[in-house]
């Protein structure tokens, strides 16, 4: 990279490709070669920064300059102004929403400020479809180092004392799990990394494996040293094209530079990967239910023991392990294990990547610290809520996850902690909500989304969360009675107890935590009919307002149901015991005279 | 038919005759044609040497591959909840309009099936849809209809 005085980062991330970013490229390229600088200004499509809200974005290395929103014309300004002059073209630059202040160096926006990079290290710096930018961050080194001078047996002890734990939801120690593969006895053995991301709300497996496969592909080596296995399987969704195309690419660099393959780094390791797609099934992203899927089978999970570690894929010892959890092994074992255990909290070393989304300012990724704060991820990093409205809750975990609301702002997040208000970690996505959801409808919402992904295998995980979510519809239609909240709560105890597995064991907690934070809307749904976020149709009433209306008919020619009287050029009334409440009429009124309450 | 029997044999040459090979044929033919008919799953089932109802108990399973008749471009819109805060509802019946066909229908012309998914990991570009393969996102009532006129001059 040295020839190069100046970079253009431009993002690549699939979000910002979306918006043009390959144009983005292509002029910068046009206008350097037009000035005669392509030699000395280099521009790299690099993977996802995580500022999606404002994308596409281009950073200028090394002055870290951060240009947002950035269109294709716009190239030409950045490398006349820019690049040529050394001028910052200022319309261009982030304009902190909450101080109104220009912000140049990207290390100072709010946004980046309390951010640590470990898992999303080199997404956003290097090309990901390039093996030399990786290695030239280090990347291959931790493998080396592992292969040349550490013996399996210290490389977990490393992973143990470090304190990581696996990223995917349960947090499971990820140096004891590696250390259970390896004591397994067998000819065979397969590490496998779960790439089936499918939390409502979460997306930094797919950000990381777009932005810097080579980081999961180097530490599904490792593992594989360290409980000698010699063949890697990725099991990723369809979903995800972009992905699947980096890691295609990523797969053949390193068999060509010969870190995959036979032989690694001359020490007599073999390790090469595969890739095995899933097939739009969230339940797959439970270990035996992913492997179950890779044999060949429906994606059912099978009760635990025997774990996979003794008998996985093809009834041979497997570790399974998570796309984020691999991105951090590198790191490690490069800067050692204090290093890492001294960043988080007691039981939660490290970092976590959250995915943003929702009602707030700044969607996208970020990488905080263990112990964070939600105030902090929501309001200095966040950006706070959009439009100014009034933070609700937060629905972290997905839909095994729960709310958290205003008093838990000042909570650290950890593994524990978040369990401990009801909700857990799951896979990092963050939800969140303002004062116009419904958190009855939030609820529903999630319990849809389990009662479609729920396998069926288990009866109370099948019919369970069936009738959870019938009870929600009936409060949310209008005809709860003061008993479908008792029998929401047992019910939902009693699936968490019965079910099968981690889906359906978390899968009441939506339910449970509105429950236990949000009374009071559901009794206002189930005593006074009432949505005070107005998001339940069947609660609201229409009627029309006297001053507004002129008598023009519109609206009684809309009903459908003709439950609107009225003369012409006269008063026209609503009748609400035969209103369906379609909506037809406000549509229809020009005159704003029919409101809804 | 014949057509189907040679491509069955030739994605079991190329993924293996074992169980586990069981899904990547299937995600073959779901390439070739955008859902798995009776025969070709039977042919499928012959050439690894297990039941029909086991390979339609397989398939049935997983929403991508489907076993009903789906036009030539499927259209998944995500339903997840931070899609449905940016007015995907909006961008639904404007596709159901356009298409004059409604959630899991397919037009006359079998060129377009429309469907609903769960999350596609587009949260922060919200909402979003793919066409076969390919993700579009941020969309409005506007930028789908000139999504599906391109769509529809192919």
């Amino acid at each position: 990279m040295s020839k190069y005085s100046m970079h253009l980062l431009v993002c690549g991330g699939t979000g910002c490709r979306a918006s043009a970013s390959d144009a983005i490229v292509e002029n910068l390229k046009t206008e350097l070669e037009a000035k005669g600088l392509s030699d000395t200004v280099q521009v790299i499509m690099t993977g996802c920064f995580g500022f999606c809200e404002k994308g596409p974005i281009v950073k200028v290395s090394p002055d870290n300059t951060f240009y947002v929103q950035v269109k294709p014309e716009d190239a030409r300004k950045i490398v006349e102004e820019h690049v040529i002059k050394g001028r910052k073209v200022r319309e261009l630059l982030y304009v902190d929403p909450k101080a109104n202040e220009v912000i140049e160096d990207s290390k100072h926006m709010g946004f980046y400020k309390k951010q640590i990079r470990i898992a999303l290290r080199n997404c956003g710096f290097i090309n990901p479809e390039i093996l030399d930018e990786y290695i030239s961050r280090d990347g291959y080194l931790a493998l080396g180092k592992a292969l040349t001078e550490m013996t399996p047996e210290e490389v977990i002890k490393e992973i143990k004392a470090s304190g990581l734990r696996g990223r995917g939801g349960a947090g499971f120690p990820t140096g004891l799990k590696w250390e259970l593969s390896r004591q397994s006895q067998s000819d065979k053995k397969y590490v496998v990394c779960n790439a089936d991301e499918g939390d409502p709300g979460a997306f930094m497996d797919r950000s990381i494996l777009e932005g810097d496969p080579h980081s999961v592909l180097e530490a599904m080596a490792i593992c594989g040293y360290c409980i000698g296995a010699d063949t890697g399987l990725v099991y990723i969704r369809a979903e995800y094209p972009l992905a699947i195309q980096r890691l295609k690419v990523a797969i053949s660099q390193a068999r060509e530079y010969g870190l995959l393959g036979k032989d690694i780094f001359g020490t007599g390791f073999n390790f090469d990967i595969e890739l095995k797609y899933g097939a739009g099934a969230f339940v797959c992203g439970e270990e035996t239910a992913l492997i179950h899927s890779m044999e060949g089978h429906r994606g059912e999970p099978t009760l635990k023991p025997p774990f996979p570690s003794v008998s996985g894929y093809l009834g041979k010892p497997t570790n399974v392990n998570n796309v984020e959890t691999f991105a951090n092994i590198p790191v490690i074992l490069l800067k050692g294990s204090a290093w890492f255990s001294s960043i988080g909290t007691e039981k939660s070393k490290g970092t976590k990547v959250f995915a943003l989304a929702g009602k707030i300012n700044n969607v996208g990724l970020i990488e905080v610290p263990m112990g964070t704060t939600l105030r902090e991820v929501i309001f200095e990093i966040g950006g706070g809520i959009k439009n100014g409205r009034k933070f609700k809750a937060v629905q972290t975990g997905g839909p095994s996850g729960g709310c958290l609301t205003e008093k838990h702002l000042d909570l650290p997040i950890d593994y524990e902690s978040l369990v401990a208000n009801g909700s857990m970690m799951g896979s990092g996505g963050m939800i969140v909500l303002d004062e116009d959801d419904c958190m009855v409808s939030i609820a529903k919402y999630f319990l849809d989304f389990t009662v479609e992904e729920s396998c069926g295998k288990c009866s109370p995980c099948r019919i369970g969360n069936k009738r959870l979510y019938e009870l929600l519809d009936k409060i949310c239609k209008g005809n709860g009675v003061a008993d479908d909240l008792t029998r929401l709560k047992n019910l939902g105890l009693v699936i968490k107890d019965t079910s099968l597995c981690g889906l359906g064991q978390s899968s009441p907690n939506p339910v449970l935590s509105t429950l236990e934070n949000f009374m009071v809307e559901y009794t206002e749904h189930v005593h006074d009919k009432k949505c005070r976020a107005g998001e339940c149709k069947a609660l609201m009433t229409y009627s029309i307002l006297e001053e507004h209306c002129v008598g023009c008919t519109a609206c009684a020619r809309a009903c459908p149901v003709g439950a609107i009287t009225g003369e012409r050029k006269q008063l026209h009334v609503i009748n609400p015991a035969i209103c369906i409440k379609c909506g037809a009429c406000l549509e229809k009124c020009k005159f704003d005279a029919v409101i809804v309450q | 038919m014949l057509e189907q029997v040679n491509l069955v044999k030739e994605l079991a040459d190329k993924h293996g005759r074992r169980r586990d090979s069981l899904i990547p044929i299937l995600q073959g033919l779901m390439e070739e044609k955008n859902y798995l008919t009776d025969e070709a799953m039977v042919l499928v089932a012959k050439e690894l040497d297990i039941s029909a109802a086991d390979v339609y108990g397989t398939a049935s399973f997983y929403t991508f591959m489907d076993t009903d008749v789906r036009g030539k471009y499927v259209i998944r819109i995500c339903k997840t909840i931070s899609c449905s805060m940016k007015g995907k509802i909006d961008v639904l019946h404007t596709i159901e309009e356009t298409l004059k066909i409604k959630v899991g229908e397919t037009t006359s012309d079998k060129k377009f099936s429309l469907l609903e998914t769960n999350c596609i990991g587009w949260c922060h570009k919200a909402p979003a849809m793919l066409i076969n393969d390919t993700p579009y996102t941020e969309l409005t009532p506007q930028k789908v209809t000139e999504i599906l006129q391109e769509y529809m001059k192919l």
